[in-house]
């Protein structure tokens, strides 16, 4: 309604068409960040008005409210990111809500500087968490799938506490050569090839491309059991190539 | 000359767009106005028009047309209390009419969105609304019935104001506050708990206008202050609705009839169908009704239109045939882009060359063109054939919201033989142009940035197929009250099967326990007669003692299984339309199942009916409207009860005009011409007492003189003191409450229900019928308590809707769908559980469990994608790929390079 009813708000922000807020992820939000905005709106239907059946807006906000949490984390304002209602009808409140977040963020000032920041620092920063998405995701699985009753009750969904714990704990996943089997079942079942390996070759992941999510612990049979989960410690370093071979007749001896 | 869309408050040219919002947006000349058409002079438009669009010597012409069937919607006009003059209007500057109001808080309003009152171009800062103008009146002038609408679009106005500036004090003067329609309830408490808003329950007289201030004075009175005069600086009449212009003409040349008050005379049973079968109306000229239930009678006028012509649908209609597509996946993005000005709307702001030189810089773009209205048929069969012409594959349009005319652009490449799915809009009018129209510059930086966006997301567009599936022309009505035996003959009478189940062994619903309509419709006969219609009817398939046990399919194809007297029946469908009804809540209050003298009103018809002889000769009977509603339990109103008091008050005063009956409300909501009732029921004495929530009637059983009484104590406010009644019997207004079965068939069908139970339709006002789920429909009272005439008006609405969809052979399902990379998913299934319509399911293969998407499910939302942790499920049209590319050009280049060139010299 704003651009039919010609109100005029602030031009500095740029729009980005969504089906539904429960569409924009996490990696959306960090990449705005991480491309130099100094702040991102999301715009959807009030809670209870979502016009599909999942109640988007409300994933979204436990997604903003996460997403808040991991920027305190990393040093980034949380203020920068706001979330708000506005119906098809509300162009008046719409274009209020815009002019308000950007005097806000103007108010912040430019991404880094108003934090205190060094501009790489903070992308880097803002690099690592992209990383971790799926882990987070994986992590906070039941939470973010959860729908509570009060708008209010999302402030305090997630604590500072909670993400600081998430960071330290985040997992890696580990092959003992001494234990593989080189069976490939944990090879093809891993969702972004990250396991290198072949026929009598042991495993190794690539720690490089390891997206987090445990799939080959799972996956690899109980009577190996060659999958580590390791936290808080240090990757053993990947067995050199010319040692991966599995010699099947002597391990038989 | 004065803009009369603008209720002449501000002038406009004899060329002018009518509004800013008319469709098409194009130029016209008010004949009132040009002075070539009124005295030959003039003509300069003719000749300054370089596309020679202008002929003034254009005469109207008569056009013949053979029609079967007329639909007349012709609206209403507001009421004018200039006539009378009533309230200063006309006399006093600082006094309006609601509909003055709606323009001037309107940004295209005559102060271009700035609330100021004419005396002196200043912010009011206390305005008065006076309710009911022109309406509840029987003085001469005045309309007797309510006007329905007044109240909530008062409420409206009212948060508009204030989302203008908080400060302002708003004061409403009122009699009863009538939020009878769905969350209106809600509303209004949203509209009374606002700061500095006052309800005032009075009536008012306008006093003086201070003659320095142009303020004016309104004297009113309150039972707890007397009489009070008090200044405002603007004054807002909320004028009621009256016929349309000429309605005396209009029923002359149809041949309708017209009602006392002079809008449509409809049949008693249908408030689509005129006196002249045929003739069908929809809109106000059904009398004083808000957008909704317009909506629904147009909906229903298509059911009854297709009913006379249903043998000859579709002879009109032309299929369109379009090229082949062009195999382009082994292309390179070949990118076109059009910048539109919209004539003045874009181009009178945004640099729209700069804009199109700057466009064929980005990359991929390998042709960009301006052009002054891209959606006009000319410009569009220029897109084509540039199209063609330049060998391009995807489309970017520089204009408007795809709202409107994505359709039509996509159109557009599916002629050049493109896929549809290769275009992407930028909206440089409502995000750009219309909104920063003071700010050109800033405005053509973000049109560059808008466009820059689009062409990023452009490049990484793939080409869709749109699912087509074939739609069973059978329906499925559930429920088979008045509106679902209403909605299944007019289906049937189309040639389509109807399954009409009925979870009683008897099909009529709630009316079967209603005799007669305060209208005086025989209720009993009209249903009976219904029902042997139904039964009668080949086509209708009647399954009583029936209750769905699965519920399966989509659009066009629905499995559902039905136990029933008959057994287990799977019937399969290509649509349905929910019409399940509500119940009758059964009050804890005021002594009922503790005293037999004690009833609800469905019970104190069926004893009137009976013609109980102790009831009917009674001396004192007392009713209790709102028991069980308009409190924290259940926050809304049942609409109903009012006019039921009513009409078994008059019933009663018919047999024993000496009982004495009171009514003790909290506000009489006999909203529309049942005023009229409302009126008679007091000037035959049955006496209204109004009251406070906070201070409800009280009951007790007594015994007064030896006979047993229940004594109702009220306090009456006009009196204020505490009133004792002694009744025979008690009547109580027990809410309408939803239908028990409501949960498990929003289940089964994948369908919402709203806070208060109820069904929740697709757009309360837009599209009321609907819901988001397509090929299934909504009437009666599973959408909100309603009257027989207004469920039957949305029983053919629902009718309506459902025969679009059935008389197509196929119906087109988006291709914008998720799908998942069997290879990336881990089978955790975030997605699955994300997915409330059930979408996505879980399937064990030799991999592991993998999500698998039902692509005719999915309404793509996406919301499954944020919840994947390895962007295994992704949603077509809308993936992460295109998203990010659209936030990577967000920023301008310019900026990131030297963001990046600071980078480094830091490093």
């Amino acid at each position: 309604m704003a651009g039919v009813s010609r109100l005029q708000y602030t031009t500095e922000a740029r729009l980005i068409r969504v089906m539904c807020t429960g569409r924009v992820d996490l990696s959306f939000v960090l990449r705005g960040f991480s491309n130099g905005a100094d702040g991102v709106f999301i715009g959807g239907c009030h809670p209870g008005e979502c016009n599909y059946m999942v109640h988007g807006n409300y994933h979204a906000l436990g997604m903003v409210h996460l997403c808040k949490r991991i920027m305190e984390n990393i040093g980034i304002n949380p203020e920068r990111l706001r979330i708000a209602w506005c119906d098809a009808g509300e162009g008046i409140r719409f274009g209020r809500i815009m002019n308000e977040f950007t005097s806000k963020v103007k108010e912040l000032g430019p991404l880094g500087q108003g934090e205190g920041m060094d501009e790489n620092e903070l992308k880097s920063k803002i690099e690592e968490v992209t990383k971790l998405i799926p882990y987070i995701k994986i992590a906070k699985k039941e939470k973010l799938e959860s729908r509570l009753e009060n708008e209010e009750d999302y402030s305090e969904f997630f604590t500072s506490e909670e993400i600081d714990t998430l960071f330290r704990e985040v997992p890696s996943y580990y092959i003992e050569p001494d234990k593989c089997q080189a069976c490939g079942i944990c090879l093809r079942r891993c969702p972004v090839e990250a396991i290198v390996g072949g026929k009598n070759k042991i495993h190794v992941i690539d720690q490089e491309k390891c997206i987090k999510c445990g799939t080959c612990l799972e996956a690899c049979p109980p009577k190996f059991g060659a999958v580590k989960k390791i936290s808080g410690k240090p990757v053993p370093p990947p067995i050199p190539e010319e040692e991966r071979t599995i010699d099947r007749k002597s391990k038989e001896k | 000359m004065p803009d009369p869309f603008n209720q002449d408050i501000s002038s406009n040219k004899a060329v002018h767009i009518y509004f800013s919002q008319a469709y098409p947006l194009i130029s016209y000349i008010d004949p009132e106005a040009c002075l070539y058409l009124k005295e030959g002079k003039c003509g300069i438009c003719e000749s300054v028009c370089d596309n020679n669009a202008i002929d003034l010597n254009q005469k109207p012409e008569k056009v013949e047309l053979k029609v079967g069937a007329i639909l007349l919607s012709p609206g209403y006009e507001p009421f004018d209390p200039a006539v009378r003059g009533d309230y200063a209007y006309g006399t006093f500057e600082n006094v309006v009419t609601s509909m003055d109001y709606e323009r001037i808080i309107c940004a295209t309003g005559p102060y271009g969105g700035e609330i100021l009152r004419a005396s002196d171009n200043r912010h009011p800062h206390k305005i008065a609304w006076i309710q009911c103008v022109g309406s509840r009146q029987v003085t001469p002038g005045g309309n007797s019935y309510c006007s329905a609408v007044c109240c909530t679009y008062t409420q409206k106005q009212v948060m508009v104001t204030k989302e203008h500036d908080d400060e302002v004090e708003c004061t409403i003067f009122h009699n009863d506050i009538r939020s009878w329609g769905k969350d209106f309830e809600r509303f209004y408490q949203r509209a009374a708990d606002s700061p500095g808003v006052r309800f005032i329950r009075s009536y008012v007289s306008i006093g003086k206008e201070d003659p320095k201030t142009k303020n004016v004075s309104i004297r009113y009175a309150t039972t707890e202050e007397g009489v009070k005069e008090e200044e405002f600086d603007l004054v807002v009449l909320s004028v009621g609705l009256t016929p349309p212009a000429h309605h005396e003409g209009l029923a002359d040349i149809y041949g309708i009839e017209l009602n006392s008050h002079g809008f449509c005379k409809t049949n008693p049973v249908n408030p689509i169908e005129t006196s002249r079968p045929g003739i069908f109306i929809s809109g106000a000229f059904q009398g004083p009704i808000d957008i909704p239930e317009s909506v629904i009678s147009a909906s229903g006028a298509e059911a009854l239109c297709g009913e006379i012509l249903d043998y000859r649908r579709g002879e009109l209609a032309q299929k369109r045939v379009y090229p082949l597509e062009r195999d382009t996946s082994n292309e390179e993005p070949k990118i076109g882009v059009f910048v539109c000005r919209c004539g003045a709307n874009i181009g009178s702001v945004v640099d729209v060359p700069s804009v199109t030189d700057y466009a064929s810089t980005l990359p991929n773009v390998v042709y960009a063109q301006e052009q002054l209205f891209s959606c006009a048929t000319s410009y569009i069969q220029e897109i084509v054939e540039i199209i063609k012409e330049k060998g391009l594959n995807r489309l970017v349009i520089a204009a408007c919201t795809p709202l409107n005319l994505e359709p039509t652009f996509r159109d557009a490449l599916r002629e050049a033989g493109i896929n549809q799915y290769f275009l992407e809009m930028a909206n440089i009018r409502e995000h750009d142009s219309w909104v920063h129209s003071k700010e050109p510059e800033e405005a053509t930086q973000k049109a560059k940035d808008l466009l820059r966006m689009s062409v990023a997301r452009a490049c990484h567009l793939e080409p869709l197929q749109e699912i087509e599936l074939s739609v069973n022309k059978t329906a499925l009505v559930i429920g088979g009250g008045i509106a679902g035996m209403t909605s299944a003959l007019s289906i049937a009478n189309q040639g389509h099967d109807v399954y009409l189940i009925e979870k009683a062994p008897d099909l009529g619903g709630m009316a079967l326990r209603l005799l007669y309509s305060l209208e005086g419709l025989d209720v009993q006969d009209y249903v009976h007669d219904l029902v042997q219609k139904v039964y009668q009817h080949p086509l209708i398939h009647v399954y009583t003692d029936a209750r769905i046990t699965e519920a399966t399919g989509y659009v066009g194809n629905f499995v559902t299984t039905v136990t029933s007297d008959r057994g287990l029946t799977e019937i399969q469908h290509g649509a349905a339309i929910i019409a399940t009804g509500a119940e009758e809540y059964r009050p804890t209050e005021y002594l009922y199942g503790d005293n037999n003298k004690v009833m609800t009103y469905l019970e104190l018809e069926e004893q009137i009916a009976k013609g109980d002889e102790t009831l009917t000769n009674a001396e004192t009977l007392v009713m209790i409207q709102c028991v069980g509603c308009r409190n924290e339990e259940r926050n809304y109103c049942s609409r109903v009860c009012c006019s039921q008091a009513i009409k078994n008050a008059l019933k009663l005063k018919e047999v024993n005009p000496d009982m004495d009956i009171y009514i003790l409300f909290r506000d009489m909501r006999t909203y529309g011409f049942m005023e009229d009732y409302y009126r008679e029921a007091s000037e035959k004495d049955v006496k209204f007492i109004r009251y406070e929530p906070e201070d409800p009637p009280k009951v007790e059983a007594v015994e007064e003189g030896g006979r047993p009484v229940l004594r109702v104590t009220v306090t009456d406010p006009i009196l204020g003191q505490r009133l004792a009644i002694d009744a025979d019997y008690l009547a109580l207004a027990a809410a309408v409450v939803p239908s028990s079965g409501n949960k498990e068939i929003s289940q089964f069908f994948k369908l919402t229900l709203g806070p208060d139970g109820f069904f929740k339709e697709a757009h309360v006002k837009l599209r009321p019928v609907d819901f988001s789920t397509q090929g299934i429909f909504l009437c009666g009272m599973a959408h909100y308590p309603k009257h027989i005439t207004e469920s039957i008006n949305q029983a053919y609405g629902a009718a309506g809707r459902t025969l679009t969809l059935l008389s197509h052979d196929i119906v087109t399902v988006s291709g914008a769908v998720c799908e998942v990379d069997e290879k990336k998913c881990i089978g955790c299934g975030a997605c699955s559980s994300a997915c409330t319509y059930g979408a996505i399911e879980l399937r064990e293969i030799k991999q592991g469990k993998k999500a698998v998407v039902n692509p005719v499910l999915c309404k793509g939302c996406g919301l499954c994608n944020t919840k994947c942790p390895t962007e295994a499920i992704s949603l077509k049209h809308f993936t992460n790929e295109e998203f990010l590319s659209q936030i990577d050009e967000a920023i301008p280049k310019e900026e990131t390079m030297q963001h990046m060139d600071m980078a480094v010299g830091h490093v």
